[in-house]
């Protein structure tokens, strides 16, 4: 999936994951994709819940070897 | 309007001021207007490090005793005169978990608001130089349930 921007949350553990998803997306546009790194298994859950109090887009979670992508969409 | 988000910061223990200030860096980053009040021995995580305090002896016989300052909170469990915070402090920072002064910055760059108890501030017989900058306000007891009564999650930790 293509992203406007990457975060790198990789190594961090809960909260710091979320914190600083939406730190970077209060610097972005409406409509554009932030990508996010993590292995906190957590965000699995954090994440979902995150953009529904929000009111920002869940584009999707990918999981390989204990990495995760989540992509979502800044909406408001 | 925002939703509201309200904690009562009551202990002083560090594994306490951990899970409070996840709570609150993670509504305020839900988008919800989040307060955090410090009453009692929370107000520790806001003094800064004086090995002595108050305006009376008792008050400063006190202070000894009841060591301010966010990075050397006791362990609410396994203390043993230090060691057990000492651990897990490396513990911690192994995993790249913030400290406690680490989570009073991100709580206001994420724009929660600090008020603390002046009712504590007062018999303690506190200055307002013993405290690090960045309280928002001292305040009583109604004003934060003002705060609270407009909140739609509150929690007293």
């Amino acid at each position: 999936m293509k992203a406007d921007d990457t975060l790198d949350a990789y190594g961090l553990l809960c909260p710091m994951p979320i914190v600083k998803t939406a730190l970077k997306v209060k610097e972005m546009r409406v409509g554009q994709v932030l990508e996010i790194l993590a292995s906190d298994a957590a965000i699995r859950d954090d994440m979902p819940a995150w953009c529904k109090a929000t009111g920002n887009e869940l584009l999707g979670i990918e999981e390989k070897d204990g990495e995760y992508r989540v992509y979502i969409r800044k909406l408001k | 309007m925002a939703e509201k988000c309200t904690i009562v910061v009551f202990s002083g223990e560090v594994d306490k001021a951990f899970a409070a200030f996840t709570l609150a860096t993670t509504a305020a980053s839900m988008g919800m207007e989040t307060e955090m009040f410090f009453t009692f021995w929370g107000l520790n995580i806001l003094r800064r490090k004086r090995w002595l305090s108050g305006k009376n002896l008792l008050q400063k016989l006190m202070s000894l005793l009841n060591r301010g300052g966010a990075d050397r909170l006791p362990l609410s469990r396994y203390n043993m005169l230090g060691l057990g915070p000492a651990l897990m402090k490396i513990m911690m920072r192994r995993s790249k978990v913030p400290d406690i002064p680490e989570m009073l910055k991100l709580a206001k760059q994420l724009g929660i608001k600090i008020l603390a108890c002046n009712t504590t501030f007062a018999f303690m017989g506190f200055k307002e130089e013993d405290f690090i900058e960045g309280i928002d306000k001292f305040v009583g007891a109604a004003y934060f349930l003002g705060e609270s009564k407009e909140a739609k999650v509150s929690y007293f930790i």
